[in-house]
């Protein structure tokens, strides 16, 4: 029989750690959806998708119980809707957004991602409709999750997109001002975006995977901190060795989930995602593990090189306990969904300036992040332009979710509930860059893009 | 099914006999038992088959977490897989 020490030590990780599974994310593929009447193409789609996830909840469900092991969401990426809606007549995209939320509800998932758009090298006709529709569509569904590739290390910067979502994002706000611009926290813009990532707000279901898949995203801060806990004052050898072990017990039993979801569902596994996604929840937080490896408060000047080492020890000890890692793999630092973030950003040592330089050796990018209502469009574009430049010259996804709270100023913050928390306002450089943003074309790929 | 149930109670008489004869009235077959005091506390791990019983998963699970309830009992069953995946190579 297994050791009595191993079993409570799993036991006391999903009891008192928050050990979970964060998602599973059932991928479908709407390509076959596509007509030239847009409401027959949204019919399509809310059938299809409540036809391939029909069982998902029920099936999640049932895996928790039977493995004791939360599994927190439930939720469907689907092929960028720019892609599927680009033969429709008309340009009433909302129509699309519509049969998504209905078709989430249906099937009982709490998020859909893939109301997307790919123009990281410009824009097809499609992709300027859907963007274009994006804050009412945001602003009329509860479970639609939207994102924009705006850049890639093979494409360069797309600043007209950088640009046109500044102003999306500024309208996104306003459209949903009644609840502190709720809408921007389901809209991301990425560089380097990838096609398999299970969390939202940015999964979708991308054009080079199957017809349907299953991918896994794990969780586990806490058990990372319990676990540097007990090596306190330790060299930083020991601390990656110990965040490593750590990683791979969580991924392992992400592997097994995800293993079983797919064998239930009938439906191939595609990845698990090695990240270490936080909630509002206490010890459940990132933040908290940067300061138990010696940092005073989370952003104070060590926070870039605790989290760097955090990072790599994660995907380290991760790679090997699953077949197929991918996603978006590492440390999230989302500011709203983590409460260590959030008591930093409060005492004023982390900064938009600091979370920047974080998101270099991050998974991720300036994520859940409110700013002030009066935050220009063009200084949002510029955040966004500084953010896909760290992506493009490092080789990495980043992404930028930013809510400018209408109505609110630095020292306000901005309440969401649930996953998604509440943020603090934080203050951005007030000196414009409106004649940097309105140059508009193609910021180059960089000279390593050309590998072959 | 292989699952492994834990049991985590302070210590006192009859622990034991309680949680095995409900599961022998369900039917569940124990292939492993292992059991220690720690500092007052009762912690008990076990390996069971629920294979041999009538009852699905979900109905034993349910019947040991109300009986957990009644008497005090942290009782938890899970899937043994679960287990080797996490601690064997």
């Amino acid at each position: 029989m297994l050791n009595i020490s191993d079993i409570m030590q799993t036991v006391n990780m999903i009891d008192h750690q928050h050990l979970d599974i964060r998602t599973i994310t059932l991928g479908i593929s709407l390509y076959d959806c596509a007509d030239s009447d847009i409401q027959k193409c949204a019919r399509k789609i809310h059938d299809k998708i409540c036809r391939k996830a029909e069982r998902l909840v029920a099936t999640g469900e049932e895996i928790e119980r039977e493995y004791g092991i939360p599994i927190i969401n439930k939720r469907i990426s689907v092929t960028p809707i720019a892609q599927v809606a680009a033969s429709c007549d008309g340009d009433e995209y909302s129509v699309i957004g519509k049969a998504l939320d209905d078709a989430a509800r249906e099937c009982g998932v709490n998020f859909i991602g893939g109301y997307s758009a790919l123009v990281h090298k410009g824009f097809t006709e499609s992709d300027r409709k859907l963007i274009m529709s994006i804050p009412e569509t945001l602003a009329n569904t509860g479970l639609v999750c939207s994102s924009v590739n705006v850049a890639t290390t093979k494409a360069g910067i797309n600043m007209d997109a950088v640009a046109l979502m500044g102003r999306i994002i500024k309208s996104t706000a306003e459209m949903t001002a009644e609840n502190d611009g709720l809408g921007c926290a389901k809209l991301v813009v990425f560089a380097n975006a990838v096609e398999d990532n299970p969390f939202m707000a940015g999964a979708f279901h991308g054009a080079g995977e199957p017809e349907c898949v299953i991918n896994v995203g794990v969780s586990g801060p806490g058990v990372v901190l319990r676990a540097l806990q007990d090596v306190k004052g330790a060299s930083f050898d020991v601390v990656a060795e110990t965040v490593k072990r750590t990683a791979f017990r969580i991924t392992r039993m992400g592997q097994v989930v995800a293993n079983a979801a797919s064998e239930r569902l009938g439906v191939p596994f595609g990845i698990v995602d090695l990240s270490l996604a936080p909630t509002p929840a206490k010890g459940d937080s990132v933040a908290r593990i940067l300061e138990e490896m010696g940092l005073e408060v989370c952003g104070t000047h060590g926070t870039t090189a605790a989290l760097a080492l955090l990072n790599d020890a994660v995907k380290k000890g991760g790679v090997m306990a699953s077949g197929h890692v991918g996603g978006l793999s590492g440390a999230f630092i989302p500011v709203s969904e983590d409460e260590g973030m959030i008591e930093a950003v409060k005492s004023g040592s982390l900064s938009i300036e600091k979370l920047e330089a974080m998101t270099c050796v991050c998974s991720v990018g300036l994520d859940m992040i409110a700013v002030p209502g009066d935050t220009s469009a063009e200084t949002i574009s510029a955040i966004i332009a500084d953010e896909a430049a760290i992506g493009v010259i490092n080789n990495k996804t980043t992404a930028v979710r930013i809510i400018p709270a209408p109505g609110k100023s630095v020292g306000d913050s901005v309440e969401f509930g649930g996953l998604l928390g509440n943020a603090p306002v934080m203050s951005v450089n007030s000196a414009g860059s409106s004649e940097f943003i309105a140059r508009g074309g193609r910021i180059p790929a960089p000279i390593h893009s050309l590998r072959n | 099914m292989k699952a492994i149930m834990t049991v985590i109670a302070p210590d006192r008489v009859g622990i034991i006999a309680g949680v095995c004869s409900l599961l022998a009235d369900m039917g569940v077959n124990i292939l492993d038992l292992n059991q220690t005091v720690m500092e007052g506390i009762f912690t008990m791990t076990l390996l069971v088959d629920t294979g041999t019983s009538s009852h699905t998963f979900d109905e034993i699970r349910a019947a040991l977490i109300s009986r957990g309830e009644e008497e005090s009992l942290s009782i938890h069953i899970q899937r043994a897989d679960i287990f080797e995946a996490m601690h064997r190579v």
